[in-house]
Parts: structure tokens; sequence; C-alpha cells
């Protein structure tokens, strides 16, 4: 379930229930970016964070420019793991330059994720769990923090892949 | 690098190595530390963006992660601007500065 080097390509294998959960991790961001982004959510700003955050003038007309841009290249990013993944049959295998898309793919998903769940840099993801299991095993909550923890793990192991 | 008598040797694809800070009016992309983004990714992100050694990539990102940002280019704000929204594409938190 998780990566690792095989020749010219980082490899894995996924189930078909992890398949789903990433399947749906990356339509939730696909259409978070596309549908007109909320700048208060705190996950969107986390995505696209203020260049000159101390000078709201600069900051508008900088956007004006780039935030298009980075907006399609995530959703164009989200939107290739997908399909990729789809396509898979649940064998993936990723030649780097393929790799570093999925990366940032990975990234936006845990960006998002991470901020609901108010991941902290002290954050201990293990005991999270195991509060939140003694407070209902079957908890929504669970689940998020579950494949949170999966995808952290999932990411540091393609990243292990791409550099070799 | 500018001003070097020696003659120039042939760089192994480091792009955006050696930029010329504009000493007068130097501006800076700063990456600050945020608690999702995983050590070695971050580490990997500067290599891959500034064509930093491995060692000078850790540092910055060590910097990062204790001291809760770094300066990780500096010069023409225009060139900070488009590092800052590459920084964005990989999913870092950059802002940009003229300290």
């Amino acid at each position: 379930m998780m990566f690792r080097r095989v020749g010219d390509e980082c490899v894995a294998r996924f189930v078909p229930e992890v398949v789903d959960v990433l399947r749906q991790c990356l339509a939730e961001l696909a259409a978070m970016i596309s549908n007109d982004p909320d700048p208060d959510d705190p996950a969107v700003e986390r995505l696209f964070p203020d260049v000159y955050p101390e000078d709201p003038a600069q900051e508008a007309e900088f956007r004006r420019f780039t935030e298009d841009d980075l907006r399609s290249a995530k959703l164009d990013q989200a939107k290739t793991m997908l399909a990729d993944l789809l396509d898979s049959g649940g064998e993936v295998r990723l030649a780097d330059e393929r790799a570093d898309l999925w990366l940032r793919a990975l990234t936006d998903v845990r960006l998002v994720l991470g901020t609901r769940l108010g991941v902290e840099d002290d954050t201990d993801l293990e005991a999270e769990i195991d509060a939140a299991v003694g407070r209902n095993p079957s908890s929504a909550h669970v689940r998020q923090l579950t494949v949170y923890q999966y995808l952290t793990e999932l990411q540091g192991s393609l990243v292990e892949a791409l550099i070799g | 690098m500018v001003g070097m008598a020696a003659p120039q040797t042939v760089p192994v694809q480091t792009p955006d190595v050696g930029e010329v800070p504009d000493v007068d009016r130097a501006w800076v992309t700063i990456v600050w530390n945020d608690p999702v983004n995983l050590m070695s990714y971050v580490t990997w992100v500067l290599q891959k963006l500034f064509g930093y050694s491995r060692d000078k990539a850790e540092k910055l990102m060590l910097d990062v992660h204790h001291k809760g940002k770094a300066i990780v280019s500096s010069g023409a704000r225009e060139r900070m601007e488009y590092d800052a929204t590459r920084l964005h594409g990989y999913g870092l938190w950059a802002t940009v500065d003229q300290p």
C-alpha cells in the first residue's frame, strides 16, 4: 500500500477500498477548487496563501494575475492523479515527473484535511486517533484522522521512492 | 556568479542557483513553517525548485521547522513572486517581502 522504487518508477499497489478513499479525497479537493472557493475558508487560505499578507492592495493585484493559473494547476493535478488511480486497476507505476505531480496533489489533499482536523505541529496523531476511537470507533472523525495518517505515510513513501 | 575572473565552468543543472540579488532593493521569498508538510517533502521541493544541494535544502528546511521561517531565495521582485507561486504550487506556504 506504500510506494517503493522499482527501476525508473515509483510503484504502489492499492486495494479497492484504498482506491475509493483516495478517489473520494481527490474528488472533494477538485470540487472545492473548482466551485468558487470561499476565500475565508482556512483550507482555501492554506491552498492559496497570500504572497503579500501585510499589503491587501498589492495582494489583490498579485492574485488578479496569478490565482487562476494556480487554481487550474491544482485542479489539473488532482484530476490527473484521480484518472491515474482509476486507470490503474490498483497497481500504480509512476515515472519521476508523474510522481512529482502526485506529490503535489497529495500535499493539497493533506493540507485541506489537516486544516479541517486542526492538525498542529505538536499533534500526536496516534493519541488523537485513540481518543477518537474511545469516544466512537465508527465516527467520521476517526475515519478522517485515519485517512490523514495514511496519506501522510503514503506521501512519505513516495518522497523516499522518488529520491531513491 | 558575476564578478568572477576565472573562466566560467559548466554549471551542473542549477538553473536557479546563482541568481544575482539586486543588492540595493533585494526582495526575498520566505517559506513559513506549517504542521502538515513533511520534512522530507519540503527538502525535496527546495532542491527541485531552486537546484539547491541536499545539504543546503535540508538546512533551510530545518530553519523553517525550528525558527518558523526561512529565506529561500532573494533577488528581483518579479523573480520572488514567481518563486512564491511555484512554492504554492507545491503546497508550501511562501510569502514575498522586502526586508
